[in-house]
């Protein structure tokens, strides 16, 4: 196990690129749902405003 | 046609992406952890960079996906442009920020494999540069659209960049042909038998089909926003989102 954490030697440049790949991925998801949720509130929002008049 | 057409609008295609997701997401996660698997597992060391080429695993599936989403992007620009769909030009945006995404990670990924292999994280060869122009279109077509305040002069304007720039992608391909580069040629072609063992190049390529499935998950998720932001007030979207209020 420890031998495979090392990457014989390579470890920070291996584990580096999948970490940041994993990070950015999981970045993009949740700005992604961000972007959705707010999209949606908006649209309530109006819908609100229509129905008030 | 018009079975094309009825899909092409918003209203239909919103449930439709929404009944989609899930799939193409769970299909990613699935060939992704069968591709480590074999990736950081199963395949051997190899003989010359020993375990610093694990990187392959990322670095080219990613680098394909960054040509690919950007090329498809300019078929969504030229499909808006001549028939106007209004569909294409959400689509056409809401691949943007994947395509970056994946251009970022190979740019990344290549900088550290290139430190142990070149013993250099950058040099100005005319793959990575022409990778890192591909960088910088993405985000160029993200910025015009968020500058301009009216959508259709925006999708314009940004579908004439789509175009245009997609005559960096073949730069890019073929990039390692025209010029000498310290970046190494193509392992895999359309037209030579690959030069890579066997289960190295099944784990890539499982790996790039996630990307893929990845890919078009992140997008319909995107484009389902897009609709929401534009088509806000409409009385499709009304019953659709009157549902959650």
């Amino acid at each position: 196990m420890m031998d495979w954490l090392a990457m014989g030697g390579y470890a920070g440049y291996v584990w580096g690129s999948y970490g940041v790949t994993l990070a950015v991925i999981v970045g993009e998801l949740i700005l992604l749902g961000r972007r959705r949720r707010r999209a949606l509130e908006r649209a309530c929002s109006e819908l609100e405003a229509i129905d008030g008049d | 046609m018009s079975f094309i057409y009825r899909f092409a609008s918003p209203a239909t295609f919103y449930p439709l992406a929404g009944a989609l997701v899930p799939w193409f997401f769970g299909v990613a996660a699935a060939l992704a952890l069968i591709g480590l698997y074999i990736g950081l597992v199963a395949a051997p060391t190899d003989f010359q960079q020993g375990e610093a080429y694990r990187i392959i695993y990322i670095h080219v599936p990613a680098a394909w996906m960054s040509m690919f989403i950007y090329v498809i992007m300019a078929v969504y620009g030229v499909l808006f442009l001549s028939l106007n769909t209004r569909l294409s030009a959400m689509m056409m945006s809401a691949l943007a920020p994947t395509g970056a995404m994946f251009t970022f990670v190979a740019l990344w990924t290549g900088a550290l494999w290139g430190r142990p292999t070149w013993g250099a994280y950058w040099v100005w060869d005319a793959r990575l540069t022409s990778e890192l122009i591909l960088l910088f279109l993405y985000l160029g077509f993200m910025a015009l659209q968020a500058a301009i305040e009216d959508t259709r002069r925006a999708d314009r304007a940004c579908a004439l960049l789509a175009i245009v720039g997609v005559v960096n992608v073949p730069i890019i391909y073929f990039s390692v042909k025209w010029w000498n580069t310290l970046h190494q040629g193509a392992s895999v072609s359309l037209t030579a038998a690959p030069s890579m063992a066997r289960i190295m190049l099944t784990g890539m390529l499982i790996m790039a089909l996630a990307a893929w499935m990845y890919s078009i998950g992140a997008t319909l998720l995107r484009v389902r926003a897009i609709i929401v932001e534009r088509e806000a007030g409409s009385e499709w979207l009304r019953r659709h989102v009157g549902g959650r209020a």
